[in-house]
């Protein structure tokens, strides 16, 4: 069939090849490929490219007055406001604090998740339709909501399980952190649980069946079968909650209104808000590079770190 | 971000599987170890759905019932009353939050999907000077988290007074590389070649192949590009929080958050956002369970071809 066609219209796979009466390599179907790709990339380079290239710029000028109330003015100020940055106490609290969320969290939460994915994977479970969607419906419920929420739960006398929260302060300057962690959780343990389900079913069942006749039990099918072969999976999930772990914003700003424990600077992102509406722009553009770079850095070490420990 | 290439392509490989391979196993294992595994996901079935059960059961109740009777149970239902007062509230302005939620969510994904279902079908599907390097661009763009985008987006909306408006939020949000990168993928491994031949050689232009033909084919990757971005606008918050100062443009989230924010000044609110919280969960489980059938038809048709 593709035969025939060859003279006529080139195969995307053929188009590489030089035409005898082009003069230069000619891009085949110009203009469709443009139609295809301008749409996206124009919104691309002016929501993303354009807002990065910005924050940047803006992360570069100080204020400048003539006097204490004078006029004041955005001159070029180099490196000024990073080293404020660097200064910066409290934001480097927030971010040790979501370092330590996410080196507790992210495990409980993906552990949980490859627990759940395993087990309806195997024969163990039944009902598993209905599983699969009760612990994915709290996926449903937006940050914002389920913080509401579970706010409403942990508060001492509204609560439901008010025998607990009695005795136990979660909205605590202490716990409090890790009563937003169960929030998170809560909301995407689901998530996480069927984009490793949905790898564990593209396995080919050939390869439990050969170990199964090798006498192994379901435990070590799980391990040394099932837990390799969807390794890509996990750490995907990994790297997804990572990046989401430093953008936590939505949940500590709904506690503020919960408990007092929660300050404006709890997370790297409500410093960026806060600094926003004092409003200190240019800090607050530097705070924002410095954590997409940190976010950046960090998702893409871990990313081969994990695919260098594969190799191996 | 290679690591997710295995995965998608070879999701059509489950219909297969799943019926053979279960049926004879399921006799052989322990009934100890089937106790345990049904225990656990009892046990973690009520963690996952009290809370919802909760709110289920306050938003059903009277204020003076609230707190006298048993949280975890009806007492009078009262749900639709507490609807109709949340619904008559400063003039209906939840509704008119669910609305703009539905708007932003809704229209931001459909047209984020298609475009970029397009881009990724052309840079799977031709070959062009720059493509790998649009590709990698918008990877790193998967990597670039989307609140980091949000303060720069504002000063830059400033700049030119559109901030606060319906577009300050609705134009950001259709831009979707996560989206480019997942049709690429699938584009690639499902969309044969050969097909697109067949509709050159029938005279149909590129675009209409694309609309008509490879569009089908290419289903259960942009109802999944569909879904997760409709969730992410859907739960965003920063964005909105940060341009949008008029109360009737806001999204139910920024509306709900804004509400229990006051819960202290106005003790009525704490019903309202109850009640509300509640029926903004609602459209989204509803389009999960439609799109859940619809991804897995598109899944079995795919296999099948």
């Amino acid at each position: 069939m593709s035969a025939p066609a060859v003279p006529m219209t080139d195969a995307p796979g053929n188009a590489a090849r030089k035409r005898p009466r082009a003069a230069r390599p000619r891009v085949q179907h110009r203009g469709a490929i443009l139609a295809f790709v301008l749409p996206f990339g124009t919104l691309f380079a002016l929501f993303y490219l354009v807002p990065i290239g910005y924050a940047i710029y803006q992360s570069l000028l100080v204020i400048e007055r003539e006097g204490t109330f004078g006029q004041a003015t955005e001159v070029f100020g180099g490196l000024t406001q990073y080293i404020l940055v660097f200064q910066n106490g409290p934001f480097w609290q927030s971010i040790g604090r979501v370092l330590t969320f996410g080196a507790v969290q992210v495990p409980i939460m993906l552990g949980l998740a490859l627990l759940f994915a395993l087990l309806l994977d195997s024969p163990l479970v039944r009902g598993k339709k209905f599983f699969r969607l009760a612990f994915f419906v709290p996926y449903a419920v937006p940050g914002v909501i389920a913080a509401i929420m579970w706010g409403y739960l942990y508060s001492p006398n509204l609560s439901p399980f008010s025998a607990v929260t009695e005795s136990i302060n979660f909205l605590s300057a202490d716990l409090v952190l890790w009563a937003i962690a169960n929030v998170v959780t809560w909301v995407f343990v689901g998530y996480n649980m069927l984009i490793i389900y949905s790898a564990l079913l593209a396995i080919p069942g050939e390869l439990y069946e050969a170990a199964r006749l090798d006498g192994a039990g379901q435990l070590r099918i799980a391990w040394s079968v099932k837990i390799p072969l969807i390794m890509p999976a996990i750490i995907l999930t990994a790297i997804f909650s990572i990046i989401g772990t430093l953008q936590l914003l939505a949940e500590p700003q709904v506690f503020r209104s919960f408990s007092s424990a929660v300050t404006s600077t709890f997370t790297p992102n409500l410093t960026v808000y806060s600094t926003s509406s004092i409003p200190n722009f240019n800090l607050a553009a530097a705070f924002s590079v410095v954590l997409a770079l940190a976010t950046f850095i960090l998702s893409f070490t871990f990313l081969k770190f994990t695919q260098r420990k594969e190799a191996k | 971000m290679s690591t997710l290439t295995p995965t998608i392509p070879a999701k059509p490989a489950r219909g297969s599987r799943s019926t053979e391979a279960k049926a004879p196993r399921a006799q052989r294992e322990s009934p100890f170890a089937r106790a345990s595994a049904m225990i656990v996901m009892a046990v973690f079935t009520l963690y996952f759905l009290v809370p919802i059960w909760w709110l289920l059961v306050a938003a059903s109740k009277s204020r003076s019932q609230f707190n006298s009777t048993n949280p975890l149970w009806f007492a009078d239902f009262s749900l639709f009353e507490n609807i109709g007062n949340l619904m008559a509230y400063r003039d209906g302005v939840y509704l008119k939050w669910m609305l703009n939620s539905a708007l932003y969510a809704g229209g931001g994904a459909l047209v984020g999907t298609i475009i970029a279902g397009m881009c990724g079908y052309a840079l799977a599907k031709y070959n062009f000077p720059g493509r790998e390097l649009i590709f990698n661009v918008v990877l790193g763009g998967v990597l670039v988290p989307a609140t980091a985008l949000a303060l720069p987006l504002f000063l830059i909306f400033s700049q030119i007074s559109l901030t606060n408006t319906f577009w300050s939020v609705f134009l950001p949000s259709l831009v979707s590389p996560f989206g480019v990168y997942l049709a690429r993928i699938y584009a690639s491994a499902s969309v044969p070649d050969e097909l697109i031949e067949a509709a050159r050689l029938d005279g149909a232009g590129e675009l209409r192949t694309f609309f008509t033909v490879s569009v089908r084919m290419m289903v259960p990757a942009l109802v999944t590009v569909f879904l997760f971005q409709f969730v992410a606008i859907w739960n965003n918050f920063f964005l909105p929080l940060i341009m949008l100062r008029d109360e009737t443009l806001f999204p139910v989230t920024l509306g709900l958050y804004a509400w229990n924010s006051q819960v202290n000044q106005i003790p009525v609110l704490r019903d309202y956002v109850l009640i509300g919280a509640l029926l903004s969960i609602i459209p989204l489980i509803i389009i999960f369970l439609l799109l859940q059938r619809f991804w897995r038809n598109g899944l079995s048709a795919g296999s099948v071809k």
